[in-house]
């Protein structure tokens, strides 16, 4: 993060040249796509986009830069890792053992790496040179659902974050074998507890109706089949390792969606991944992702077949889905609402906010609804709309307000103890679940705050001083309110602290 | 033009101001909404035979050998039915007849996943229906609640609009002080855009209006357990302390989904859903409003008859609810379950649903049910009359 202000240094330089490609309208003359797409492409495919990224991106093709942007840069994260991912897991049975107060201590534990863990992942967010590869991540982890609060293990909560950033970009069919098979998932949808015998539904139902088909596909019976087929699956309690227990699983024939075998849960996997509803699902998930709230259903159709033919590359889907018509339409633009996610990361890399420790910023995507590691429920966030109430817009304004009013203090003027003290301080330190940081951790977090900064004069300057591309820059579509189109009599930070509070600045 | 606006205009006011009746027939009863909703939301499917529980029938026994209440633990309601003893605190309310216990409630061709058996509850669709507007948003725009309420709904310590969704005014917060404090930041806007821009403009039109009519918070002298519901209990109070008035408060528990070691967990659930509500009543009595409330649990199912092999249960079918208030007229509704003749395991529903739900739209508030229910219910004869 520290790297930030090296990287505004090349920005500046860099718009030199940005200022004259931009020109005013949206597809510059000839080559290039022009400001307003490469702004489009950018914040969809990551998180918000700084005005350099928009001038390099300007100058492209479309072809050239979904090229440039499918080209996986990493499938690993940078960011430091805490020292305890690699642990073993405490066994289940010892903690039983272990009396009350152990049991206790190891559920603050948990808590406070599950923080720990969630500052980790902002911080790749805010900093990846590849924000779609952990965009997608994320997509995953709202597909493939497994929370912390029921997996309690938080190395497992880790583990399956990299598995997820490792296929992110890679194959849906290998995903879904692996993810299936993950031991957080295994925790989560109850698997280890689905024997021969004695079925256990969850993770049948939930793969049919969430990860693979969606409703409509299947049968109470097909569940019912298939969760004998998916029997056997464990961890090793030891490890936390997924572990295969050949005596649990039941050798009969099953009967899944018209077929019938001897299956195994992976032969029943395959199943589902022959259906053309599968590659369906998923694509009409990722349009929503991507392009808008609607799928055009012949599109999906269109993108689909070449998925599925594919053998299930996402990089696949995604190429189609961001040239496709539907996604550069006119229609499509500022038609997303952004996630709590995209809001705090995508505002803090579009302003190329100076950053410190990211923890503060899990507790604000946690109080706006999105804690990561722990979706609501197996179907994850339901996103869209749903984002979006009397309590969660005020809870975003708040936010945007406290952090922009973060310009006028930079972090030197004030010691800790006022920060502490100081109205940035209390409305932050009211987010859920601060209580439980410990004092190390409420240090940390004051600290972090300390460390937000940012500098509208540079900001500016980078967009080449030109006004109305800062308005373009910062918003989807026009502001709601009409009075902001242009600065009009206020300071240009005034101006763009309205356009943040403006309606428009939560859509992408 | 203009002569005809201004007649038409003037035709209106007349038909008001003469013949009120005709008017009266297409709004709410006229102290419709004085009557208050709460609803509590049991979330993840809360499980029915160990709240309400059949501890004489021997077939609850056999299909549940580890996780079954022990007969001598109940809290006898009747000679076949008694409560989970985590709800001991509901007894006062039970011998007070102002408890009514809804056994049997479900639909036809129950769905079991969470997602869309909770849609059919919210939107009071059939299962093979799919319905976007909740059925109180439904309701509302047949019935419109008067414009100077806080709003038609207050969700509260949730995210989630419910039966709210697709239409109603409602606001969801989880603490009013700080509602009131954060509502500046809202602007009203006459603009209009797309789907999402036009929701946005439509929820801080709300947040404006809602925090115009709140009033400063009522400190209130009831005490409410510590934790979450608690707390969402003390809001949800101090909302209805508001002189403007509200038509219906939303709170959910959350945790019922016991897939996995159920007793301790119900049994400690149930005891915040018990001394929460014990709270919730002397709040309304406080408020002198215990007498215009009607509250009542709902979930998005129960669950299966028989244990699983992880000390739990997996999703079911029909399910036992609990309605209380001032209004009430306390006592067992519904046969119990027959677990004798299950259907795939699963046991099988006596009342549909939307009875209950007409039970509220016509007996409650006085209005046709059907334009919210898409059909006719017969409503569940539980308030005196």
């Amino acid at each position: 993060m520290r790297d930030l202000l090296t990287r505004i240094g090349y920005w500046v330089v860099l718009l030199g040249l940005g200022a004259l490609v931009f020109s005013h309208g949206g597809r510059a003359n000839g080559a290039g796509m022009g400001f307003d797409e490469a702004r489009h492409l950018l914040n969809r495919t990551g998180f918000g986009a700084s005005p350099g990224e928009i001038a390099e991106f300007s100058t492209l093709t479309r072809e050239q830069a979904v090229e440039r942007l499918l080209r996986p840069a990493r499938t690993v994260a940078a960011q430091p890792v805490p020292a305890w991912v690699n642990e073993a897991i405490t066994p289940p049975r010892q903690l039983r053992d272990a009396g009350e107060q152990a049991r206790k201590a190891f559920q603050q534990e948990q808590v406070r790496r599950g923080f720990e863990l969630r500052g980790w992942w902002l911080a790749e967010m805010i900093v990846t040179p590849s924000p779609l590869v952990e965009r997608m991540t994320l997509f995953w982890h709202n597909h493939f659902v497994s929370s912390q609060q029921k997996v309690r293990y938080v190395q497992l909560m880790y583990r399956q974050n990299l598995l997820l950033r490792q296929h992110a970009l890679g194959n849906f069919a290998a995903l879904l074998h692996a993810a299936a098979k993950d031991p957080a998932m295994i925790i989560y949808l109850d698997s280890a507890s689905n024997r021969k015998g004695q079925p256990n539904e969850n993770f049948a139902r939930e793969v049919m109706e969430l990860f693979t088909m969606g409703e409509g596909h299947y049968g109470e019976t097909d569940i019912r089949e298939a969760a004998r087929a998916f029997t056997g699956w464990s961890i090793e309690p030891e490890t936390g390792e997924y572990r295969w227990r050949p005596f649990l699983h039941d050798e009969g024939q099953k009967t899944v969606l018209g077929a019938s075998g001897n299956f195994d849960g992976d032969a029943v996997l395959d199943i589902l991944l022959a259906r053309s509803a599968t590659a369906e699902f998923i694509t009409r998930k990722l349009w929503r992702e991507f392009v808008s709230p609607l799928p055009d259903e012949r599109e999906v159709r269109r993108i689909a077949a070449r998925f599925r033919e594919s053998g299930y590359d996402t990089g696949t889907a995604l190429r189609w889905l961001l040239l496709s018509p539907a996604f550069w339409s006119q229609e499509a633009r500022g038609s997303l609402v952004k996630s709590p996610v995209d809001l705090v990361v995508g505002t803090v890399r579009s302003f190329q906010f100076q950053t410190g420790d990211a923890l503060p910023f899990s507790m604000v995507t946690a109080s706006l609804g999105q804690n990561l590691f722990a979706p609501p429920n197996v179907k994850g966030w339901p996103g869209g709309e749903a984002w979006i109430n009397s309590s969660t817009l005020l809870a975003r304004k708040q936010f945007l307000e406290r952090l922009f009013r973060a310009q006028e203090m930079p972090p030197q003027a004030m010691s800790n103890r006022e920060m502490a003290d100081g109205a940035r301080m209390k409305d932050f330190a009211k987010v859920k679940g601060q209580g439980r940081l410990g004092e190390e951790g409420r240090e940390r977090f004051v600290r972090a705050l300390t460390d937000i900064h940012f500098d509208s004069a540079a900001w500016f300057k980078g967009l080449g001083g030109y006004a109305p591309l800062a308005r373009r820059a910062v918003l989807a579509t026009d502001p709601a309110n009409d009075a902001l189109m242009t600065p009009g009599t206020l300071a240009e930070k005034d101006w763009l602290r309205q356009l943040v509070l403006d309606p428009a600045f939560q859509l992408k | 033009m203009l002569r005809r606006d201004f007649l038409g205009l003037a035709a209106g006011s007349v038909v008001s101001a003469w013949m009120p009746g005709a008017i009266a027939a297409g709004a709410a009863a006229p102290d419709g909404y004085r009557n208050l909703l709460v609803l509590l939301e049991l979330k993840g499917g809360n499980d029915g035979l160990n709240t309400v529980v059949p501890y004489a029938d021997p077939n609850y026994y056999r299909l549940r050998p580890r996780i079954a209440i022990k007969r001598e633990e109940v809290m006898q309601l009747s000679d076949r039915v008694g409560l989970h003893p985590s709800l001991g605190a509901l007894m006062p309310l039970w011998q007070g007849r102002e408890l009514a216990v809804v056994q049997g409630l479900g639909y036809p061709k129950p769905n079991q996943s969470h997602f869309r058996s909770i849609e059919i509850w919210d939107t009071a669709s059939g299962s093979e229906q799919y319905l976007t507007d909740g059925w109180l948003a439904r309701a509302f725009a047949a019935n419109p609640v008067p414009a100077g309420y806080v709003a038609d709904g207050v969700v509260v310590g949730s995210q989630e609009m419910g039966p709210f969704a697709g239409g109603a005014r409602a606001v969801a917060l989880s603490n009013t002080e700080q509602f009131l404090r954060q509502s500046r930041l809202a602007t009203p806007s006459a603009k209009r855009g797309n789907a999402a821009l036009s929701h946005i403009l439509k929820v801080e039109g709300e947040i404006v209006q809602a925090a115009g009519n709140l009033g400063i918070g009522v400190q209130l002298r009831t005490e409410f357990p510590n934790g979450e519901f608690g707390n969402a209990l003390r809001t949800a109070s101090q909302v209805i302390a508001s002189q403007a008035g509200v038509a219906a408060v939303r709170v959910s528990l959350n945790g019922f989904d016991t897939h996995q070691n159920q007793p301790g967990q119900q049994a400690n659930l149930l005891k915040q859903l018990a001394e929460g509500l014990v709270a919730f009543k002397a709040a309304l009595q406080e408020l002198n409003r215990w007498n215009s409330a009607l509250v009542m649990t709902y979930a998005e199912f129960g669950r299966r008859a028989a244990e699983n092999n992880s000390n739990g249960t997996d999703h079911g079918t029909a399910n036992s609810h609990f309605v209380m208030g001032g209004q009430v007229r306390g006592g067992l509704y519904g046969p119990a379950p027959q677990l004798d003749r299950l259907d795939n395991g699963n046991l099988v529903h006596s009342i549909d649903f939307r009875s209950l739900y007409a039970t509220v739209l016509e007996k409650w508030w006085g209005n046709d049910a059907k334009a919210a229910l898409g059909g006719r219910f017969q409503p569940i004869d539980l308030l005196r009359a």
